[in-house]
This record gives structure tokens, sequence and C-alpha cells, in this order.
């Protein structure tokens, strides 16, 4: 049986840690506000370049002609899993429901007998993943010391894929990200990048004849590694707007487990203290009897 | 006036969308002048200054490279980088173009220094479009 004393330490370190989530969700939040901004400031964006990009490669008519950035190598055998995760936990389900995602399909692929590769964006993932391909993860960045995400960043990680994919490292590329879709929910999702794929009504130009300036090869070679960056930057500003939405909702979890914890510690230290005093009475009472 | 449809998006935000009479666009061809009705053109961009006229006013934009798609609905600027002219920072474009040419000089690897090389190009012409 603890004495009072210890019980008063325990509620008193419950409380503090109470605080410490409380103030985790409220940073949480304010982040939230500002990369839901930025995540949705820079969807219209990648839309627009899927767009252009889909009336385009409707447009080639030889696809024996064209990049193969647009339709492949030809091959489906080495896929590339490019794994885009945040660099702190604290925050739920958020990292192992983006390498679950990543793992389910690697190992799926795998079973296919096709050879698979990892690139890890952000620490949590590749921890995650070192244990189980650590002979697979072929590269891996940290932005750790990013504070506020540019467009710069991902241009990086995109040149480094374009240039993985001209030295033939892989056929497939495939992106994983969590999409924001609100505060309490996230969306681990999967996306294809090369060769990109087109969904709906992109690509479907209506029958419009466009002209090109300079002609349809340079655009392509100058839009189709845009288009890779523009993804990843997407998925980057989604990541980390999901991130703080799961973060906040973790945190107020925890706020109200500890909330909860307090309650029933307090209880105990009460009766406790109350069954202590009832104690020394009786012992009081009978030795003054005795006498 | 006739006016249609011109939407300016950079990878952080949409910097105009509405309608507009005339835009003016620095294209890797040439500059040209998109009016309502144009025909179907799609183009990359060449850095520069694109002019918006609308109704009363005119605005004047900093683009760095990116597409210009004129279709159906109307024009689409994707820029990959779009500032107002008036604030725009031409010293810390100077201090950049001093910045990759010591980037330049310094690379070793033959890959990295064709793209930076390559963005030095841009941001030179970036410089003088701007007429300094």
């Amino acid at each position: 049986m603890p004495s009072l004393k210890d019980m008063r330490v325990r509620i008193a370190a419950t409380k503090a840690t109470q605080k410490i989530t409380k103030a985790m969700q409220m940073v949480a939040a304010s982040k939230l506000r500002r990369a839901q901004a930025a995540a949705e400031a820079a969807r219209p964006y990648a839309e627009q370049m899927t767009k252009v990009l889909g009336n385009i490669a409707a447009a080639v008519g030889d696809l024996g002609a064209a990049p193969r950035l647009l339709v492949g190598t030809g091959s489906e055998r080495v896929h590339l899993l490019l794994v885009c995760t945040a660099e702190r936990g604290l925050c739920g389900p958020f990292n192992s429901a983006i390498v679950r995602l990543a793992r389910e399909r690697a190992n799926a692929l795998m079973a296919e007998g096709k050879e698979v590769k990892f690139f890890c964006v952000g620490r949590k993932g590749y921890e995650q993943l070192r244990r189980l391909y650590e002979k697979q993860i072929i590269e891996h960045i940290e932005l750790r010391a990013v504070r506020t995400l540019a467009f710069e960043h991902a241009e990086n990680i995109g040149e480094k894929i374009v240039r993985l994919y001209e030295q033939g490292a892989f056929d497939v590329c495939t992106l994983f990200f969590s999409r924001f879709k609100s505060v309490i929910a996230q969306i681990p999702t999967a996306q294809q990048i090369i060769p990109p794929v087109f969904e709906g009504d992109a690509g479907n130009n209506n029958g419009v004849v466009y002209e090109y300036e300079p002609d349809e090869d340079e655009i392509l070679v100058e839009l189709l590694p845009r288009n890779i960056s523009v993804q990843i930057f997407r998925a980057l500003l989604e990541n980390a707007a999901s991130f703080y939405g799961a973060q906040m909702s973790a945190m107020d979890n925890a706020t109200r487990n500890a909330g909860e914890m307090i309650r029933k510690q307090t209880l105990t230290y009460n009766r406790t203290r109350q069954a202590m005093i009832t104690k020394e009475l009786i012992e009081i009472i009978s030795g003054a009897e005795a006498v | 006036m006739a006016t249609f449809h011109f939407d300016l998006v950079s990878p952080e935000k949409v910097l105009f969308s509405g309608e507009v009479s005339q835009v003016d666009v620095p294209g890797s061809e040439g500059d040209f002048g998109v009016l309502a009705g144009h025909a179907p053109l799609v183009t990359t961009l060449r850095p520069g200054v694109l002019a918006i006229y609308s109704e009363r006013e005119a605005q004047r934009i900093v683009v760095d490279g990116g597409f210009a798609e004129v279709g159906p609905a109307g024009l689409t600027v994707l820029a990959n980088l779009a500032v107002p002219v008036d604030e725009f920072d031409v010293a810390a474009l100077a201090g950049m173009i001093k910045d990759t040419e010591e980037d330049v000089a310094d690379e070793k690897d033959g890959w990295n220094r064709d793209k930076l090389a390559q963005k030095l190009d841009r941001l030179k012409a970036l410089q003088a479009a701007l007429g300094h």
C-alpha cells in the first residue's frame, strides 16, 4: 500500500503530464490551421497540372516516341515506393497507418515476384521500414530542419527520383502519404506518379486541338519532371496537415485520459486519508477507554 | 470589351482568378497577348513579367518559368514562381545569382552542375527581364 505522500506525488505527476499534453494539443491546433491553409492553397496547382498534362498526353499520338516518364519503361518489374511520413511521433496511428499501407503493397508486389525498393521521406517511416526492409531502402531524406515547407524541398526529392528513374533504378513509382480530409479523418493514400495515371475527365480534352510552343515533346520533357515535384509537394503539404490533425486528436485523448486518471487517483487518495484518520481516532478512543 | 477567365497559380497559392480582358504572357518562343477567343495553345514560359489587364486596373506580375494553357475555358498559367512586381525583391535576386554562381564553381558532379547552371541562366534571364 503506497503512503499518502507517494500518492500526492503521483497525482502531481499526472497533472504535469496533462498540462504538457494540453499544451501540445493547442500548439498542434494552431499549426494545423496554417498547414491546412497551405495544403488547400496547393491543391489548385496540382489539379491544374494534372489537367494540362492529361490534355497533352491525350494529344500525343505516337506513344512509342513519347518520353519514358509518361509511358513508362515498358516493364513493371521494379517498383519504387516513395513513403512520406512525419518527423515526429505523438500523433496517434498517423505514421503507422501510412507505413502499413506501404507494407501491404510491398508484400503484395513481392508475392507477385516483383522487386520492391523504398525511398523514405521523414524519419518515422524510415525507422519503421528499416526493421523489415533494411536492404531495400535505397534512399531516405529527413526534413527535420525544415520549418516551413517550400516547393524547393519537393523539387529536390523530385529531381532525385527522376534521376534514379533515368538511371533505370525502377520502373514504377508510387507515392504514399496521408490525405487530409478533416481533423479527425486522415486517409492513407497511394498514388502512382511514374508513369502518371490520369483519373476522371483529365485527358479528355473535348476534341480541342491545341497548338504547342515549342513542340509537344519539349513541353513534355519539362512538364513531366515538374509534375512529379508538384505531386510530391502536394503530398508533403497534405501530410503536414494530416500530421497536426492526428497529433491534435491524439493529444486531446491523452488530456482526457489524464483527467480521468487524476479523478481516480484523487478519490483513492481521499479514501485512504479518511481511513487513516478514522483509524487514528479509534486508536485514541480505545486508548482512553483502557485507562 | 469581351472578357475571359484567367487563373494564375503558383505551387504555394492561387495568385489571380477572375475575368480579364487581356493578358500578356512571356512565352518561351516570344511574348504573346491573349484576348477572349484565343486559339487553344500550350506553351512554356520564360522568366519575365506577365501583365494582366482587367476592366479597371492593370497588374504586373513577375513569373519564373512554368506553363500557359489557353483552352476553351480560358487561360491558365502555372508559374514556378509568381510575385507581383512591386513586391519583388531585386536585391535578393542579385544575391541568389551570386550564390548560384559560387555553387556552380564548387560543384564537381556533372549532373548537379548542369542543373545549377540552368538555374543560373533562368535567374539571369529574370534579372534581364526586369531591366536591372
